[in-house]
């Protein structure tokens, strides 16, 4: 098949190539270790992906250059417009759903290696290694497409994100789980070890995989609530990595096993790091549900303990602060207060206040949600703090203000050994000599209790939009300087 | 290549993305997770191939779709990261 325009090189001058290409993207994601070097690191991948194709094209003998061109050039035109003409604040749903098309490939290129590898007049076994890593890949690539799918609608709001709990969905997903592994079982054995079918009566096994795996896909992520989705994405995304390395031992393509094992590894990590981040295991986000809440009564907590504050009053009081931490949670995504979030801190960094931001690995939708969504605002990378290093400094700090978060800065979890959240991690900002936090209401969050940092002696409430009420302390703060 | 080869280059490799990925502050994880993304759309050599070099109709076809799926991922994973990261780097003074 080697009768490209360079297919007269031997095998391993592609090798070579891929391993160029392997190094490149090794080296982009070193450079992910720092903001300084990360563009850098961006450009060198995507470098190495091209080097990767373009030895691919070169090598092989391309059968229709035409199509092949117009394909590229397809994906290309829509990939770039989706990027270029999404907002910051729709970043979480384009994510998931490139990650999506990512795995729908890999189970489109595995089952098409399965057409071809079969030569419809003998009934030769196609070898167990080709068909047990292609019903592998057809697996994960089908579950990661239509998860994806189902998350990035949950995530534009076109499914609905409420966590939904029971058995019946439990059973459900057990039972087309379990059919999706039946059809590739049998295909392993009717023309991997037999070999005895001919295609007709075989490769039905494989779509009919793809089919079972669909709706195992979109029942396991459809029940999951939207808070939880920090935890979806990245295991979706290490899903797609991984599809793309069992397609690479479909193909026996080495570039498509390392590059795959590399984004299978980053997705894992930052999954584990996304459920440590609430205290709960990988099992429990995806088919459990939170425990119910303590026997606590809202009104009993709220009542007659609500101070309620103005942007004026909390003018003065940051006028008088020497050190204030700002703790973002998904209201300021959803109200994209970034930008006065943003005005806000550098009023004050003009007038001699120490400010910082402080935020929870899973505030947001997806891991580094409101990191991402503060640069885009022009905040300082320096000025972004992770809860282990913020935590410390409550104590010293005069003001903090919670815009948009609520269970990531709930006492229950350290104080109340029967919350649902007991021993998650949260920002302690209790600790502060006052707090602020800007809700539209007394509403609980997604876990559903109450939280009694609302009703702390040095808590006030400002009620409002988080974007309409940042502005208004911008507003406040300008005409007092 | 033989599959112990292929399973060899598989445990090496998650070692090495397990070191480098626990390096990542959480500041960066949004645009890792894009930029990962997009190397994940690798899988568009194996859809170059079959769309190319498809010896039936319907490999053909599925090629081609895969190729328009994967391209996507590679071109709009690598650009939203760029996108993100030119940010941090304004922010970043």
């Amino acid at each position: 098949m080697a009768d490209g325009v360079l297919g007269h090189l031997p095998p391993s001058a592609l090798e070579l190539a891929y391993l160029v290409a392997a190094i490149f993207f090794i080296q982009g994601l070193r450079d992910m270790t720092h903001p300084r070097t990360a563009t850098r690191g961006n450009l060198i991948s995507s470098g190495g992906m091209f080097l990767a194709v373009l030895a691919t094209v070169l090598y092989f003998e391309i059968l229709s250059p035409v199509l092949l061109a117009a394909s590229l050039l397809v994906g290309g035109a829509v990939g770039a417009w989706l990027a270029v003409s999404v907002e910051t604040t729709e970043m979480p749903q384009l994510v998931g759903l490139f990650n999506g098309f990512g795995g729908g490939a890999s189970t489109l290129v595995a089952g098409a290696e399965l057409v071809d590898a079969v030569d419809p007049a003998t009934t030769a076994s196609l070898g167990l290694e080709l068909t047990t890593t292609a019903a592998i890949a057809g697996i994960v690539g089908t579950v990661t497409f239509f998860g994806s799918l189902v998350a990035a609608g949950k995530l534009h709001g076109l499914v609905g994100d409420s966590p939904i709990q029971g058995r019946t969905n439990q059973v459900m997903q057990a039972l087309f789980f379990a059919a999706a592994v039946l059809a590739g079982l049998f295909l392993i054995v009717q023309s991997g070890l037999l070999g005895e079918a001919p295609v007709a009566e075989w490769l039905p096994a494989y779509w009919a995989l793809v089919a079972a795996a669909a709706i195992f896909g979109i029942l396991l992520v459809y029940p999951i609530g939207g808070a939880d989705m920090p935890v979806v994405i990245a295991l979706l995304n290490s899903m797609s990595g991984l599809a793309a390395a069992t397609t690479g031992f479909v193909l026996d393509n080495t570039a498509l096993i390392v590059a795959g094992t590399l984004v299978g590894a980053a997705g894992l990590i930052l999954t584990f790091i996304m459920c440590d981040s609430m205290n709960r295991s990988l099992t429990n986000v995806l088919f459990g549900s939170m425990a119910e809440g303590g026997d606590e009564d809202m009104e009993d907590i709220y009542e007659g303990n609500i101070t309620e504050t103005s942007p004026e009053e909390v003018e003065m009081m940051l006028d008088a602060a020497e050190r204030v931490v700002i703790v973002p949670g998904y209201g300021m995504a959803v109200a994209q207060a970034q930008h006065a979030v943003a005005e806000l801190a550098d009023l004050l960094e003009e007038t001699g206040v120490d400010v910082e931001f402080g935020i929870h690995p899973v505030a947001g939708r997806m891991p580094g949600h409101m990191n991402a969504l503060l640069a885009e605002a022009d905040v300082d990378y320096e000025q972004m703090r992770e809860l282990e290093s913020v935590n410390p400094t409550f104590s010293q700090t005069d003001v903090v203000i919670v815009t948009g978060a609520n269970d990531v800065v709930n006492p229950s979890a350290k104080e109340d050994e029967g919350s649902p959240i007991a021993g998650m991690p949260v920002l302690e900002v209790w600790d502060a000599r006052s707090v602020i936090v800007n809700k539209r209401s007394l509403s609980p969050g997604f876990s559903g209790i109450p939280n009694p940092l609302f009703a702390k002696d040095n808590t006030s409430m400002l009620f409002g939009d988080a974007k309409q009420s940042m502005q208004d302390l911008v507003d406040a703060y300008n005409e007092n300087h | 290549m033989s599959l112990v080869t292929n399973l060899t280059l598989f445990v090496l490799a998650a070692f090495l993305g397990y070191e480098i990925i626990t390096k990542i502050p959480t500041n960066l994880h949004t645009p890792l997770m894009s930029g990962a993304n997009a190397i994940s759309g690798i899988t568009l050599l194996g859809s170059v191939l079959v769309a190319g070099s498809g010896e039936t109709m319907l490999a053909t076809v599925l090629g081609v779709l895969a190729v328009v799926m994967a391209t996507i991922n590679v071109v709009g994973g690598y650009l939203v990261s760029h996108f993100m990261l030119s940010q941090f780097n304004r922010g970043g003074r």
